[in-house]
């Protein structure tokens, strides 16, 4: 049996839905309720608490550490000041992504690496020769995501750091009610929001106490379904879902380079040697070949196939991990990894893979949907990510 | 010389907003005057106590076109809906009836109360979307005058004509019955469950002087039913930041166009010269000039107060006159310290997060209306419940609540008239109807809101204080709304519209009359 994660006690007598996910090396809720509506509708209303503590987590530190992940990873880490946080993607030596994650930078030579897969092999493979030391804290530190409006005013109330001071993408340690806790600016939302780092034995105090001061601002505990559709609302993508890792790709199609994923602007070719650098800067003078973008299905053409059918409209109210062919006439221009109805934006969405010349904004396209056990095509058009990025974000 | 427009909208209610956008949209000069100080009309959020938002008066959103969202790209511009999770009948005796979003347990809590109704629910759920998907078309059209047709009309009814015979005997002859009989008669042929048939047939009421055994409520039932969101029909929803938040959005769609908007600008009079609207002149005196005039106001405000009685037909004005407009519903707002605890389902949940329901049987429905129809109102009223704040926890300090009541019956037109004493004894009447429920409401009320059909009229100038600016009655509905003859949004003096809920397809938050009323100035050349 998969193990819980160190909120499990918590999070357990919650889930009335008995909805458990497999997310990496544990289990969390997939929904607390049978219909995860209100845990999405929290995010963008009030404020979700996740449990986001099944990411891997690496403490790097050491007089090389700088140096360590300036090989590793595409962005400079040069750039990243203490207590600033960067989202970065990282490559192997052809320019094709393994993983992405974010790194805080905690002291000059302390970071803290997440992602969504193991990467300690990978990390110690390019930390020959260098004074650093690389700790995987992925069972030591629990983490909690608070993302919606509300979140500030929750967090403010336990906090004695002032928070409204913090940036969009920093972090700082703080105190929590005698808990140790680190605090990131950060989240897989698109909407105002914080991750929480702690010991995980400190896990269900620091629970009960978000607990406790998010009650009154209609704060809901939310699973991974409900963060599946604000993720794509925000444009970010999902190993396994939106690409596959280098690493597991069964052949070479299956790979992408940052450029492909629209992560071109975490490339930073200026920066010392790293990992993939000279393909890197290869295809850079080369036109694209495909590329990340949202589409948006035209409402009206999904409804007239269902309404000629005698049927409602039927879209996935749950993010859709599936590939969708995407069309230019008779001709196979790309595909949809993720779809979804955006309750929020009242639009059909998803991020798509496109070949090139076919991934302008405002290209029209068609998608596959399949109306009463037979597949149909619907209008769609390529449009600019992201979908839904309310000032809150960053303000 | 002053600027000449091409249309000027009287009412900044949602559906002058829509009609303002739409032309906008279409390029043209258009000025929208609102005789309050904020747009809305009846669709409208205000903050009467720090921190306390009510939606003052009409408080959820379902008919509201996804057309005309999506036209007016009214997400994004602000608009942000979400979704009304559960109905909620607390029971006297103790017990409840508690409908949510999951079907199996649905099943469930009816089975508890009968297990024919759990299993036949399902079906008459399919009958009554099947029946929203039948008069869809219709809400999209203007309605076609079969009296006296033109090539158009002959094309609608054409298209109208096929589009019945489409449905098949079945369908046909559930929508005839849905058209003609009683929403006790048409939910007595499905439930037997009294909680359930009485909350259900309470949508056949609503905003009419109607019992729930009064011929012509089942219609009223159907166009509840019609709402759809992200196209599921009978969705309800809650705007983020109140109904007000769905005017504003209109209006800044309606700006964005290039729309223009006063307020501080009540109209006094349209201004009319040979038999055609030129103006309208405010209170104050300014006149304004412009094409064409459309009002959204009701009916009869629309012609029996801003028009001059020399310039309507002497037979249509008396149709107007009789045209029905009875206001038979009053609103209370509540601010309070704490959630409501109900006997019958301690504690916070989803019962809470929806819409509560006080119509434990047809009986006391009946009953209410009983008292109604002798110029009282009801002792035990029928209310629909909800607390915003949990829906959008916005709407209040972080921990307290905003509670809106919908209450019906309370007849326009009270014995002994709408004083004080009588709006206090109203108000107080609701919430002791409320405390046999839930008992620890009287003492966490922070502050009260009362607005009888009189005050509703005098606030947003609605006649009668009626919600659907007129009957949603046979006899007033499609090619008869408001009036025979004058259904396609022109009226007797050329170059004046209507475009409010007086006209097809009616009230709510729908958007429709707006919309089509825009379509028809368009196509008569402006």
């Amino acid at each position: 049996m998969l193990p819980g994660t160190p909120f499990h006690s918590r999070t357990a007598p919650l889930c009335a839905a008995q909805n458990w996910r497999r997310w990496g090396p544990c289990v969390v809720a997939g929904s607390y309720e049978l219909q995860p509506e209100r845990e999405y509708f929290a995010v963008r209303t009030s404020a979700a608490l996740f449990d986001v503590s099944p990411l891997y987590k690496y403490a790097i530190r050491g007089a090389d550490a700088a140096r360590l992940l300036n090989r590793v990873i595409t962005r400079d880490v040069n750039r990243c000041r203490v207590g600033q946080v960067f989202y970065t993607p990282w490559c192997d030596a052809a320019g094709k992504v393994l993983d992405d994650g974010t790194l805080q930078r905690l002291g000059e030579a302390v970071f803290r690496l997440t992602c969504a897969e193991p990467n300690l092999q990978w990390l110690y493979a390019n930390a020959t020769g260098l004074h650093v030391d690389i700790e995987d804290v992925s069972e030591q530190v629990a983490a909690l995501s608070l993302q919606g409006p509300s979140a500030r005013a929750i967090l403010q109330q336990l906090c004695a750091s002032d928070l409204s001071g913090l940036r969009y993408f920093h972090a700082l340690t703080t105190q929590l009610g005698g808990i140790s806790v680190g605090i990131s600016r950060t989240g897989y939302s698109g909407d105002l929001g914080y991750e929480l780092w702690c010991e995980a034995a400190a896990a269900p105090q620091l629970w009960d106490l978000i607990w406790e001061a998010g009650l009154p601002f209609g704060m809901v505990p939310a699973g991974i379904l409900a963060l599946d559709v604000a993720r794509v609302e925000a444009g970010l993508l999902l190993l396994d879902v939106d690409y596959t890792s280098a690493r597991a790709a069964a052949i070479e199609a299956r790979k992408s380079s940052p450029y492909e994923l629209g992560l071109g602007w975490a490339v930073d070719l200026r920066k010392e040697n790293f990992v993939g650098r000279a393909a890197l800067a290869l295809e850079q003078t080369r036109p694209a070949q495909w590329r990340f973008v949202g589409i948006e299905v035209d409402w009206l053409a999904v409804e007239g196939l269902f309404n000629a059918a005698g049927l409602a409209p039927q879209v996935p109210t749950q993010t859709l991990r599936a590939s969708v062919p995407l069309y230019l006439g008779d001709e196979w221009v790309g595909y949809a990894s993720s779809t979804v109805w955006s309750p929020i934006t009242k639009r059909y969405i998803g991020l798509a893979h496109l070949r090139a010349p076919h991934f302008a904004t405002g290209t029209g396209l068609q998608m596959e949907v399949t109306v009463e056990h037979q597949r149909r095509l619907a209008a769609a058009q390529v449009v600019d990510l992201p979908f839904y990025d309310p000032p809150r974000k960053r303000s | 010389m002053a600027k000449r427009y091409d249309a000027i909208i009287v009412g900044g209610g949602h559906n002058g907003l829509v009609a303002a956008a739409y032309l906008a949209r279409a390029g043209r000069q258009v000025l929208v005057l609102e005789q309050r100080h904020l747009v809305g009309g009846a669709t409208v959020t205000e903050e009467l106590y720090p921190g306390f938002k009510y939606s003052v008066f009409s408080y959820v959103v379902s008919l509201l076109r996804p057309e005309i969202m999506r036209d007016l790209s009214l997400a994004r511009h602000g608009l942000e809906i979400l979704p009304l999770e559960s109905t909620f009948t607390p029971l006297p005796g103790g017990d409840y009836l508690l409908r949510g979003p999951d079907h199996a347990q649905n099943h469930r809590e009816i089975y508890r109360h009968s297990p024919r109704d759990a299993d036949v629910y399902d079906e008459y759920g399919r009958l009554m979307a099947q029946m929203a998907m039948a008069v869809r078309p219709i809400l999209g059209m203007a309605p076609p005058n079969p009296a006296a047709p033109g090539w158009r009309d002959l094309q609608s009814l054409a298209q109208l004509g096929s589009h019945v015979r489409s449905l098949g005997g079945e369908r046909f002859h559930a929508l005839a019955k849905l058209m003609t009989m009683s929403a006790a008669d048409f939910l007595d042929e499905w439930f037997e469950c009294e909680p359930l048939k009485a909350t259900m047939s309470a949508s056949g009421i609503i905003g009419t002087f109607l019992g729930p055994r009064s011929p012509g409520s089942a219609y009223v039932l159907l166009h509840h039913y019609m709402g759809e969101i992200d196209g599921a029909f009978r969705a309800w929803g809650f705007a983020r930041g109140g109904t007000g938040a769905i005017s504003n959005a209109i209006a800044n769609s309606a700006r964005s166009f290039g729309a223009e908007i006063r307020t501080n600008a009540a109209v006094e009079q349209v201004i009319t010269k040979n038999g055609r609207a030129t103006g309208v002149v405010l209170a104050g005196g300014e006149e304004i000039q412009a094409r064409v005039v459309a009002s959204s106001l009701d009916p009869k405000r629309t012609f029996l107060k801003l028009c001059a009685p020399a310039d309507l037909p002497t037979e249509f004005r008396e149709a107007i006159e009789r045209y029905k407009i009875r206001g038979s519903s009053g609103k209370v707002n509540l601010s309070l310290a704490a959630l409501p605890n109900f006997t019958s389902l301690p504690g916070a949940g989803l019962h809470l997060r929806g819409s509560i329901s006080i119509s434990p049987s047809m009986d006391y429905l009946e009953q209410a209306f009983d008292d109604a129809k002798y110029g009282e109102f009801s002792r035990h009223p029928y209310m629909d419940v909800l607390i915003p704040s949990l829906i959008d926890p916005g709407m209040a300090p972080p921990g307290q609540h905003v509670m809106s009541c919908f209450v019906q019956y309370a007849p326009y037109n009270l014995k002994g008239g709408w004083t004080d004493a009588q709006r206090t004894a109203f108000g107080d009447t609701v919430v002791n109807t409320l405390c046999e429920y839930a008992p620890n409401l009287r003492e966490n009320i922070l502050h009260r809101q009362v607005l009888s059909p009189a005050d509703i009229e005098a606030v947003t100038g609605l006649t009668e204080g009626n919600i659907f600016q007129g009957e949603l009655a046979l006899n007033q509905l499609f090619f008869l709304r408001p009036v025979p003859g004058w259904a396609q949004y022109r009226t007797p003096v050329r170059a004046l519209y209507q475009c409010g809920s007086g006209t097809h397809p009616g009230g709510g938050i729908c958007g429709a009359p707006g919309r089509l009323a825009a379509m028809e100035m368009l196509r008569d050349g402006l």
